[in-house]
């Protein structure tokens, strides 16, 4: 699946639900299916800045292909890392970056996440960018 | 409850509070961040822009003459209200944060390096940055009073530190992050007589209950605006004449010159010569008039009632199992800082959002609190005395809701 047809998924998704307490029941869901994360990845060199709860990724090339590991200690952004797990693991470093992301405004959820919240994520989503540009280059 | 205290009319002096936030009434318990603006303070505003804008102590004519007397009346008006000594010792500031950098650049070069500052273990991070920013310069040394388990000030430990090279002791009134009232009384006088000087950040304190500076006698102060119903970016510093006229000023420029030539420049006279270049004017005015809408509700009145606010809230949340509330001790403002077990305080923050309620949550700019009690952070819920018990209670039962959601 290509990285837009996952995007598409996951809106798909949420297009099932109709309030706010419904996604984020779902986002809480979805946390609980984050490959766990070992401690000593937890490290200060992955933690990324401009979140506001503390989130960890990693990332190794394995096959030509991106693995990425994540966590974070509040459940509402674990739920979103597992998101953009889903879409962007297990690719190649130019899947991503030729990739948009867009699902954020399409399944509601930039008018709940506040801008601060959302940098969280723009945090996220450029850092899998810069391990792509990394391992581009390899 | 307080009857002469009405609170319903209050809130009708703030336009914001009809907005609906994800179509819910809006619940703000922030207060501690920035307090809402009254009609009154935001009329002031455009009325300056409106009537009398135009440049003050500089135009012969009538409209800066207008501006002038009011800002000047402003002065006037926090001075009283401080009662302090002369309207000169009042520095008209962007703010807290910058009014702390007056005081530590000015003794960048009066303190040596054998001299010690002394700052509290309860303090914001920009009250602990200027000060860093300062020893580089004089490579004076920093200490720090601990706290107790309880998240109060160990005034043991104050008093063991406490020498005769403290040349500067510096706290918050009231912490941030935890609404604990310091002991300042006895903090000033005990510095006082090892010879110390003493700055007090009244960012917190000031909307909550009445404060005399000459009886208190400290020798610095200062609070923003934006905490006590005025507009951003707005503030004073109090100093003591003697001590004022001592420091070098931090920013050099118009207004706070009175003879300028290419080798030399000689300062104006006080308050001029902290006040470089055209202030917030149209703030600064705004500012007294917010001091006034303050008085005409009454700071005792308000402290009685958000004592009641506090009491009320403090008795729901200890209902909640598994919440536990950090620096819970008997002298505090409106202010609860807390967790639930097992669940991120951001976790809360966002869910709260969503029933309209706005609360502040992470490290407070106050990490070494945080690192006191071994977390990461905690929800701060602040009150004011726009809040009702009927928030408090649609606050605790959304709470409720956010245990059920979460765990
Ligand atoms: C105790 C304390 N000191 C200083 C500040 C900084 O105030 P300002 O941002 O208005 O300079 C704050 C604001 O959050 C505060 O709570």
């Amino acid at each position: 699946m290509t990285i837009e047809n996952a995007q598409k998924d996951i809106i798909d998704n949420f297009l099932f639900f109709d309030d706010w307490t419904q996604k984020y029941e779902y986002i809480i869901e979805l946390s609980k299916d984050l490959e766990s994360m070992n401690k000593e990845l937890k490290s200060e060199d992955n933690l990324i800045k401009g979140c506001q709860s503390k989130v960890w990724l990693h990332a190794e090339l394995v096959d030509g292909k991106i693995n990425f590991l994540a966590d974070s200690e509040a459940i509402i952004t674990k739920g979103i890392i597992s998101i953009l797990l889903n879409i962007f693991n297990n690719r190649t470093p130019n899947e991503i970056l030729s990739s948009n992301m867009d699902f954020i405004e399409k399944i509601g959820l930039k008018e709940h996440l506040s801008p601060n919240r959302a940098n969280g994520l723009s945090s996220m989503y450029k850092q899998i960018k810069f391990y792509a540009i990394a391992f581009s280059k390899t | 409850m307080n009857l002469s205290f009405d609170v319903d009319s209050i809130r009708q002096d703030f336009p914001i509070l009809s907005k609906k936030i994800h179509n819910k009434p809006l619940v703000y318990f922030d207060n501690a961040a920035t307090s809402q603006t009254p009609v009154c303070v935001i009329d002031c505003i455009k009325d300056y822009y409106e009537k009398y804008n135009s440049n003050i102590h500089r135009g012969v004519h009538s409209l800066s003459d207008e501006a002038t007397n009011a800002y000047e009346n402003a002065r006037n008006k926090i001075k009283d209200h401080f009662n302090i000594n002369e309207s000169k010792e009042v520095i008209f500031t962007s703010g807290t944060t910058h009014s702390i950098n007056i005081v530590s650049n000015g003794f960048s070069k009066i303190l040596k390096r054998e001299d010690e500052i002394i700052v509290s273990g309860l303090e914001h991070h920009s009250n602990i940055v200027p000060w860093q920013m300062m020893i580089k310069n004089n490579e004076a040394k920093l200490r720090v009073i601990p706290l107790k388990d309880n998240g109060e000030l160990d005034m043991d430990e104050f008093k063991n530190i406490l020498s005769n090279k403290t040349k500067i002791v510096f706290l918050n009134h009231v912490s941030n992050a935890l609404g604990i009232i310091n002991p300042i009384e006895e903090i000033i006088d005990i510095s006082h007589k090892n010879g110390a000087i003493v700055l007090i950040d009244g960012a917190q304190s000031a909307a909550h209950f009445k404060i005399d500076l000459q009886k208190l006698d400290v020798d610095f102060f200062t609070a923003s605006a934006h905490k006590l119903c005025g507009p951003t970016g707005v503030g004073f510093l109090y100093g003591k004449e003697e001590l004022l006229s001592r420091l070098d000023p931090l920013m050099g420029g118009g207004e706070m010159i009175s003879d300028v030539t290419f080798s030399k420049t000689t300062y104006a006279d006080l308050p001029s010569k902290f006040e470089a270049g055209t202030p917030n004017i149209s703030g600064v005015i705004a500012f007294g008039k917010a001091i006034d809408y303050l008085n005409e509700i009454g700071l005792d009145n308000i402290e009685q009632y958000e004592k009641s606010l506090l009491e009320y809230a403090n008795s729901k949340l200890k209902e909640i199992d598994g919440l536990k509330i950090y620096g819970d001790t008997k002298n505090k403002t409106s202010l609860i800082s807390f967790n639930i077990d097992g669940i991120h305080s951001y976790d809360i923050g966002s869910i709260l959002d969503k029933f309209g309620i706005a609360v502040r949550t992470g490290q407070h700019c106050a990490q070494p609190i945080m690192d006191h009690f071994g977390i990461d952070g905690t929800v701060r819920a602040s009150f004011s005395f726009i809040n009702t018990i009927e928030e408090i209670d649609h606050f605790y039962e959304s709470l409720i809701k956010v245990k059920s959601m979460l765990s």
